[in-house]
């Protein structure tokens, strides 16, 4: 009687302190998430300030805003989901439609999985070998062309996924109609699946937003307003990551308001992302 | 007889026109194929570039140095000689110290999401959980250098060299002067960085556990810690390492946020609390500054090693994700 009523306080006191211990741990995510965003917010609104939207880097002690470092983003972004999302929406089609169990769709699915996860940086650097130092300079396109890197697993992961989802009775009444299997995919399976692709492009370019490093050595830097794509271009993270390491003051506060503009740009992307596949359920 | 002819005419170019009309459209049939097979094709290309690329990229410095390059710790421009070792040492070193803190800490998420959690906050825990993975890396950077290491510097670094001054072992390793910036102050970042990834998979894994299970051991008058200990954990197992795998991917190849808070210090020193670098660190620093074929080259070098521990961490981590779909698929 007695060992069992040790047995049993035992065993309450390990399942409390693994219940605490679990509780700890939401808390400890959720705290870094407070204090990640409330500095965000204490020191990017501050900084805030409509020059932001109008003029372009300055020199230390200038005042000055981050037009051409915005322009550049949204360019490059821009231009990296238009080329990267028929890609990735195609591959991601084979391997749902097409490929499915064969030993190419697998290797594909295999090296996709990959390339998500794999070191931005390292992408980077392949597009310096094969489209830096050919040219002989950096430019936008190459910060285009590792940014679209970046965007295709994104979509095909998402695209593959959502094709799946659709219930294969759909396909084979389309079928049963006389479609082709091309126009079953366009007209009915990609219809269906619209929602949940859309989501995958928005994650792509809330990934890429803030993407700073295979820009270092592909887009390089601006100091000046630009939109030709040959030529070198500024971007958001790396003004950022130039201005943060610098020592001057108003440098710091330009970069706290970058930092607060590329947060809040990928907060809603994810966050619209989010309520669309719940629009999809 | 007229109408009977024009009717007979009039079906054979239908006929004609319908066989027009299907072979077109299996024309087109087919190069849609091709084009989402060419696009499927497109993936496995970029992959092979990189690989190629890199390997190309690298081979004056594996000219140069050989695999001595792995085991040098000499970083030196201006006389031409590098070796990758502090580098990869700080590579492994954070993201090891980062996954002892994230996996139990990831783990304990997961549990208490799915089991300990009241139903209607869920969502928002788990969305708010989440929303720290889509914070971009740049953002932790910055944040670390201003406000968490400055914060870390004064309130926790020192405190811990006081207390574990003269120990042997401990005291060296968390000894030094208290920087705010180094390895230490890196490995928590990148840990709060990869814990999503790691509550996100554990937790999908822990829901496939079916209910049955669960009940059944509940009914024993097992407790929580039991039930989740027991059965669900070993029922889990594949995904939960997979999980992790797939965190230590992210962490070993994370950039910006280690750029700015590791010091980068080609340098192995034996406290944690001192600057110190990574292979991302090093490249993002200084591969717009390297001046010379063989500096390029070398830094090149540490990309493709880079990639080839990822490659299989990550690769790993898939061969247990799809054993997980296996199982679940014989279920």
């Amino acid at each position: 009687m007695i060992v069992s009523k040790g047995l049993y306080l035992r065993r309450r006191i390990v399942n409390g302190v693994f219940i605490t211990l679990s509780i700890a741990a939401a808390l400890f995510g959720l705290v870094w998430l407070a204090f990640i965003l409330s500095a965000l917010i204490s020191q990017g609104i501050v900084a805030l300030s409509p020059m932001l939207f109008t003029h372009s880097t300055p020199p230390p002690g200038q005042p000055g805003g981050l037009l051409n470092a915005i322009i550049g983003s949204v360019l490059m972004s821009v231009m990296a989901v238009v080329l990267g999302t028929p890609i990735g929406l195609f591959a991601g089609t084979y391997l749902a439609e097409y490929g499915k169990h064969t030993g190419f769709a697998f290797v594909v699915r295999f090296v996709n999985d990959i390339l998500l996860s794999a070191p931005s940086i390292v992408t980077g650097l392949f597009i310096y070998e094969i489209v830096v130092l050919p040219m002989g300079h950096f430019s936008a396109w190459a910060g285009t062309l590792s940014l679209m890197v970046i965007v295709i697993p994104v979509v095909v992961r998402t695209t593959e996924n959502m094709l799946i989802l659709v219930p294969n009775g759909l396909r084979e009444a389309a079928s049963a109609l006389g479609a082709p299997m091309s126009f079953v995919i366009r007209a009915v399976t990609w219809q269906a699946a619209k929602a949940g692709i859309i989501t995958g492009v928005l994650l792509a370019i809330a990934r890429i937003s803030g993407e700073t490093a295979p820009l270092l050595f592909t887009a390089l830097n601006n100091q000046f307003l630009s939109t030709n794509l040959n030529a070198p271009i500024a971007s958001l993270p790396a003004v950022i990551f130039q201005y943060a390491l610098s020592p001057y003051d108003d440098w710091h506060r330009l970069a706290w308001a970058g930092a607060l503009l590329i947060t809040a740009t990928v907060l809603t992307l994810s966050i619209l992302a989010r309520l669309l596949e719940n629009k999809r359920n | 007889m007229a109408d009977i002819a024009l009717t007979e005419a009039d079906a054979t170019a239908q006929r004609a026109a319908r066989a027009e009309t299907t072979r077109r459209a299996g024309r087109g049939d087919a190069r849609f194929h091709v084009l989402t097979w060419l696009a499927a094709a497109a993936v496995l290309l970029i992959f092979a570039g990189v690989i190629i690329s890199l390997v190309i990229g690298s081979i004056p410095a594996f000219k140069a140095f050989g695999f001595s390059f792995l085991t040098s710790s000499a970083w030196n421009p201006t006389s031409n000689i590098f070796g990758g070792l502090p580098s990869i040492y700080g590579t492994l070193v954070t993201s090891f110290l980062a996954m002892l803190l994230a996996v139990p800490v990831g783990i304990g998420i997961a549990i208490f999401l799915t089991e300990l959690c009241p139903r209607p906050l869920r969502r928002p825990i788990g969305i708010a959980i989440e929303l720290l993975a889509g914070i971009p890396s740049i953002i932790y950077g910055i944040w670390g250098l201003f406000v968490f290491a400055p914060w870390l510097q004064a309130h926790v670094q020192q405190p811990i060299i006081d207390a574990t001054d003269g120990i042997p072992l401990i005291g060296s390793l968390l000894g030094g002067a208290p920087y705010g910036i180094g390895v230490f102050t890196a490995a928590l970042i990148l840990s709060i960085m990869v814990l999503p990834f790691i509550s996100a998979v554990t937790r999908d894994v822990f829901e496939t556990v079916p209910t049955m299970l669960k009940e059944a051991t509940y009914g024993l008058g097992c407790t929580t810690w039991e039930v989740m200990w027991r059965v669900v954990l070993p029922y889990a197992r594949s995904g939960v390492i997979g999980g992790a795998m797939l965190a230590l991917g992210r962490a070993l190849g994370e950039t910006m946020a280690v750029t700015f808070v590791i010091g980068n210090a080609h340098t192995i020193d034996a406290s944690l609390f001192a600057p110190g670098t990574t292979i991302s660190a090093t490249i993002a620093n200084e591969f717009t500054e390297a001046t010379g074929a063989l500096y390029t080259s070398s830094l090149i070098f540490l990309g493709l090693i880079l990639f080839f521990i990822t490659f299989i961490v990550l690769a790993f981590a898939q061969w247990m994700l799809l054993a997980l779909e296996r199982q679940g698929g014989t279920k």
